[in-house]
């Protein structure tokens, strides 16, 4: 099972990650961050399969990603 | 159940906020360099150059030594780095009106003295920091601030394919231009910046990485707009993959 | 080392090296070839590195990476040359970057000519590349005074972090005469380690080279900064030297490099007539003596200023001594050099002896 994890104040509401990932399990939030973007939000984390591209494509480093126990790796990164 | 890490801030990236615009990629590419120096160990034996341009202010970003170089002259400064401490890990990170306009000499000499240094060169068709003048990247009838009815190639020429322009020298090299717009790319493009790393690592040969990136805000579109405009418009002009390698042959 | 009978160029080179300095970026211009040609035979055999740059532009800025990264270093050009270094000087400067930059002038302005001339003064003294810094700006007349002069240009260099200049009309590096290079001399500065410089931050927060300071308060405060140290130049590291002025004088002449020493023919030519003139000799043309010599020229009536140019020297001499007396001026340009008659008829004609006829006219300021 996996968790990401969004800096809500380093995100700027850029949408990247929302439009990438394959699970489509992110989605804008409706809360405002210091600097007054929406910031990005994880809408159904069991869903998520641990890919990690919304984190590859994250522009602002805002993303990251953890595990609990084994993890199906897709690729090597 | 122990908790894994599987993705987090590279070390050789500082905790900070970058001050890039929402969507632009040049985050990732700072990101890319910053684990590649991570996964090679260089980190603690780097200094970045960084010159005027969007990116001037990555010194603010990278946990190592950098020079902050005037404009298009980052790979002199970085020859002068690399010469006077050939042990320590040297590379320059550069927009495209930096490389391709002001600094073409020296990123042409650079290339061909052979300087063991690696250059990572974003390309988003655009001057980004002084808000968004035609560049000699900027593709044929784009429209930026100072060709305000897009790139007339009768009088501004066509863009320069720079990755190419460089292969084109004797002197063995690295060259190779990857793409930010999408996940695949990304990845790949990784592979091609710590490839770029090794072989200044074992002092082989000068190394360049052509990036191409995004700039939401001086193309006027949202920023997922942004990857699909680069797909659509830069990819079939800058095409992708190694296009040169000190082997001499496609390795 | 003995005395050897060497090439101005050589021996700057040579003294550079014997200064501990392993790195030398250069390019071609007349009439300083012999300095890069001379490095680039020199330095492999002790383990230094030449590089010749694609410009004048990328050489300063190569300097500015080895001298960012602690390596002591230098590069030399010719007026044209340095002119495309200024934007660097003023990078240099304001990173408080330790290099050296040796100009060896020939006549202006444009592509102008390549013989000796000095109207790179202004330049080198008023800041010729953007905002507020300054640079020691070294003048040797000598091929001895020049190989000294750039080693004590290294210590300057270093103990200011602040880049150092050594002007010298072209014969400066085109004569040849006996030099010894003081080898193993004591720094005229003392020297700290360079803890600031870029050599990988293991153990360390990272070291940054950088004149970019975006914020207005922080630019200031990094100015004030930097007119601290140029303050603390101009306090401590005046040189100058002047010749016969121990008598009495009527005139006093002003001129340093090459001219300096054609007008102390000119002194040593009159006294035997009986005729005793003052010669004051600049050595830092930045900081300017600018007290040294209003007291010399107390003594005299009128001061006359001998330059290779129409004049910029001159400026700084009438601010020195003010309205007290007269300052005059005699320069040749185009590269021609100016004869010690005709420092002789200028000083007659001074002192109210007719001009005599046919004296070619000088630049007249």
């Amino acid at each position: 099972m996996s968790k990401i994890t969004i800096d809500p104040n380093k995100c700027k509401g850029c949408e990247l990650c929302v439009k990438a990932c394959p699970e489509q399990i992110l989605a804008m939030g409706k809360q405002l961050n210091v600097k007054g973007y929406f910031y990005a939000q994880v809408a159904e984390q069991p869903r998520c399969i641990g890919c990690r591209i919304c984190c590859i494509v994250c522009p602002d480093v805002a993303i990251e990603m953890a595990v609990q126990g084994t993890m199906y790796k897709y690729f090597d990164y | 159940m122990s908790e894994l890490t599987v993705f987090k801030r590279p070390e050789a990236l500082l905790p900070v906020t970058m001050h890039y615009c929402p969507g632009c990629t040049h985050g990732i590419s700072h990101r890319l360099v910053a684990e590649a120096l991570d996964e090679l160990g260089l980190r603690e034996r780097t200094v970045g150059v960084a010159p005027v341009g969007c990116s001037v202010l990555a010194y603010d970003y990278f946990n190592c030594d950098f020079h902050e170089a005037s404009h298009g002259r980052a790979p002199a400064v970085a020859t002068g780095i690399k010469r006077a401490r050939p042990d320590l890990i040297v590379f320059t990170y550069q927009g495209d009106g930096d490389l391709a306009s002001i600094g073409m000499a020296e990123i042409v000499h650079a290339a061909n003295r052979g300087e063991k240094i690696t250059v990572i060169f974003v390309n988003n068709a655009i001057y980004g920091m002084t808000g968004g003048q035609m560049a000699p990247t900027t593709m044929p009838g784009q429209v930026a601030t100072t060709c305000p009815l897009g790139r007339d190639t009768n009088l501004a020429g066509f863009p320069i394919r720079m990755a190419e322009l460089l292969s084109a020298l004797v002197t063995p090299a690295f060259i190779a231009r990857g793409s930010l717009h999408s996940p695949l790319e990304v990845v790949k493009t990784k592979a091609l910046i710590k490839r770029a790393f090794q072989y200044q690592r074992e002092g082989t040969c000068f190394s360049l990485v052509e990036c191409l990136s995004t700039c939401p805000t001086n193309w006027g579109i949202t920023p997922t707009d942004s990857l699909k405009w680069l797909e659509e418009n830069m990819l079939p002009y800058y095409p992708l993959g190694i296009k040169k390698t000190p082997e001499g042959k496609e390795a | 080392m003995a005395k050897l009978l060497m090439k101005g160029a050589e021996a700057i080179g040579e003294a550079a090296i014997a200064a501990d300095c392993r790195l030398f970026f250069g390019y071609p211009i007349t009439p300083q070839n012999e300095i890069p040609e001379y490095m680039s035979l020199r330095l492999p055999q002790v383990g230094g590195t030449f590089v010749q740059a694609e410009s004048e532009v990328a050489a300063s800025n190569m300097l500015y990476g080895a001298g960012g990264s602690g390596a002591r270093v230098f590069t030399s050009s010719s007026s044209p040359g340095i002119s495309l270094m200024m934007e660097a000087l003023s990078y240099l400067a304001g990173a408080e970057v330790p290099v050296v930059i040796v100009n060896i002038m020939r006549a202006g302005p444009g592509l102008g000519g390549i013989l000796p001339a000095q109207a790179d003064y202004f330049q080198a003294t008023k800041g010729g590349g953007h905002g507020d810094y300054r640079c020691i700006v070294l003048a040797p007349w000598s091929v001895q005074d020049a190989a000294d002069l750039i080693m004590d240009a290294f210590d300057l260099a270093d103990f200011y972090r602040n880049p150092v200049l050594m002007i010298g009309d072209a014969l400066i590096a085109q004569m040849m005469e006996p030099v010894e290079i003081r080898e193993g001399r004591k720094p005229c500065k003392p020297l700290a380690p360079k803890d600031w410089a870029t050599t990988g931050n293991k153990g360390r927060k990272p070291n940054i080279i950088n004149s970019l300071i975006l914020d207005p308060e922080d630019l200031e405060r990094h100015n004030r900064r930097l007119k601290a140290k140029f303050d603390s130049m101009e306090r401590d590291e005046v040189r100058w030297a002047s010749y016969n002025t121990d008598g009495d004088y009527d005139i006093l002449i002003a001129a340093y490099g090459t001219p300096a020493r054609v007008c102390l023919t000119a002194v040593n030519e009159l006294k035997e007539k009986g005729v005793n003139v003052g010669l004051f000799r600049p050595i830092t043309l930045w900081p300017f003596p600018y007290a040294p010599l209003r007291e010399k020229a107390k003594k005299a009536k009128a001061v006359l200023t001998v330059e290779l140019s129409t004049g910029q020297m001159v400026e700084d001499v009438r601010t020195a001594v003010c309205e007290d007396l007269p300052v005059h001026f005699y320069g040749r340009q185009g590269g021609i050099l100016v004869t010690p008659d005709e420092v002789v008829e200028q000083v007659t004609a001074l002192l109210g002896g007719a001009r005599p006829k046919g004296a070619r006219k000088g630049g007249k300021a």
